[in-house]
């Protein structure tokens, strides 16, 4: 189902993006973008964003970090595959140390030992391992409810949903709370982020597709982007 | 009260010995003051918007460049933009920007700070301080890292990444597309606008 309405909005956004031009070169389809945007934010405002705050008042922060560490230990496997997808073979490794380290001493990973042990968390997904794979990003695209994406990203989701741990569950009604658990709890985890970008922003819409298209940026070279080629006047000899 | 405490506070950190400062100890230093503060006022801890702005005023803005940051956020327009607008659209935007860091400080709940250690030489005059915040309920790590320059008054902050994103950078759009439908005027009364239409949404929910 998420996959066929997948497919459908990038053939809509396709379709719109011929009848529409835009001020950023890197995001055609705007229009289409800011419709799909205050949409997003509109049922964020009226559903999702007050769930989580209830839920960040109600649960303890040892469950709600219990709960994020179970999904983030699930999230790894798909992690650690795709490094390897990437070449990187030292961190798939590593990513699969950590599920088995969390998922035994971490009892089905409700708690990160191996963060405390020093094994870090990686940030990956099959968006980024495209753009490893010299795959261009595409047009920035906002998909309904799931946000800032790319046309690559938006894409690649199609997999990285087959992919996930949750997806794989039989039980439509244990997957289907199991969804709803997730979400909740990554929107908790970031209340504090969206409060500041209201604050920031002198236009919301433009900045979160700007932060958000540095950041994959960042995220497929690992922190380590090639620069940009600057413009001439970007920094003027200083005073 | 709280004046006092300023007052005490700057007197243990005099400003000749703040510009000798490395400036990852500088980065360190102010940010582990701050926290301390933050975690002993009971006024901030109680959601008191004009107190953290405050404290950001007498420890941190010191040492930010703000006409750097509005020049690289400005990109070819700052050319445009005559000492008059300048000095407008650097207030304007240090206003936004306080505003922003402030929101993210009362946000703080006991993240741990992990700091990179400092790669650079001697004589070097621009450096990165990197380090890394820990999210409380979360394993993934938000790494912020500081591009500093070195003036005679110290080293200065003049970008901030915020997972390897310059916040100064993400405005550029926003400015460019704002000068070119209305004009840099047109740009600093979007931004004292926003400016005024925050302080007005903070003055209605402390009174509530």
């Amino acid at each position: 189902m998420a996959k066929r309405l997948c497919v459908e909005l990038l053939l809509a956004a396709t379709l719109a993006g011929c009848a529409t031009t835009g001020g950023n070169p890197a995001d055609p389809l705007e229009p289409f973008n800011r419709a799909m945007f205050s949409f997003n934010d509109a049922v964020d405002g009226a559903v999702i964003k007050p769930v989580a705050k209830g839920y960040r008042a109600v649960v303890p922060g040892i469950v709600r970090t219990g709960v994020s560490n179970f999904f983030s230990n699930l999230e790894d496997v798909w992690i650690s595959v795709n490094n390897v997808l990437q070449g990187k073979f030292q961190e798939g490794f590593e990513d699969f140390g950590r599920v088995f380290i969390n998922s035994t001493f971490g009892v089905a990973g409700l708690f990160d030992f191996a963060s405390d042990m020093g094994i870090q968390k990686h940030n990956e997904d099959f968006g980024q391992t495209l753009g490893r794979w010299g795959v261009g990003s595409g047009p920035y695209l906002v998909l309904p409810i799931l946000g800032p994406s790319t046309v690559r990203d938006g894409s690649a989701f199609l997999l990285d949903t087959q992919a996930d741990l949750v997806f794989q569950i039989g039980d439509v009604r244990t997957h289907n709370s199991l969804y709803g658990t997730r979400a909740i709890s990554n929107r908790a985890n970031l209340l504090d982020a969206s409060s500041v970008v209201e604050e920031a922003a002198l236009d919301k819409y433009s900045f979160v597709r700007d932060y958000w298209l540095q950041r994959r940026r960042n995220l497929v070279y690992d922190g380590n982007p090639p620069r940009e080629p600057e413009e001439p006047d970007d920094e003027p000899t200083k005073k | 009260m709280n004046i006092l405490y300023f007052s005490l506070l700057a007197l243990l950190v005099p400003v000749a010995q703040a510009q000798e400062l490395a400036p990852d100890v500088l980065v360190k230093s102010i940010t582990q003051e701050v926290i301390a503060v933050l975690k002993q006022d009971k006024d901030i801890q109680a959601g008191n918007p004009k107190k953290i702005e405050e404290l950001i005023d007498a420890k941190v803005l010191p040492h930010f460049n703000f006409t750097r940051m509005t020049q690289i956020a400005m990109a070819r327009n700052w050319r445009l933009a005559t000492p008059e607008q300048r000095k407008d659209l650097t207030g304007e935007f240090r206003t936004l920007l306080v505003r922003t860091y402030s929101t993210a400080l009362s946000n703080y709940r006991d993240q741990a700070i992990d700091y990179k250690p400092l790669r650079a030489k001697p004589e070097d005059v621009e450096v990165t301080v990197r380090s890394e915040v820990k999210q409380s309920g979360s394993s993934q790590t938000v790494a912020i890292d500081y591009e500093m320059e070195k003036t005679p008054d110290g080293w200065k902050v003049y970008d901030v990444k915020v997972g390897g994103v310059s916040l100064v950078t993400t405005y550029r759009d926003t400015f460019s597309s704002e000068v070119k439908e209305r004009g840099v005027d047109g740009l600093i009364k979007s931004l004292a606008a926003k400016n005024r239409q925050s302080e007005r949404e903070r003055a209605k929910s402390s009174k509530t």
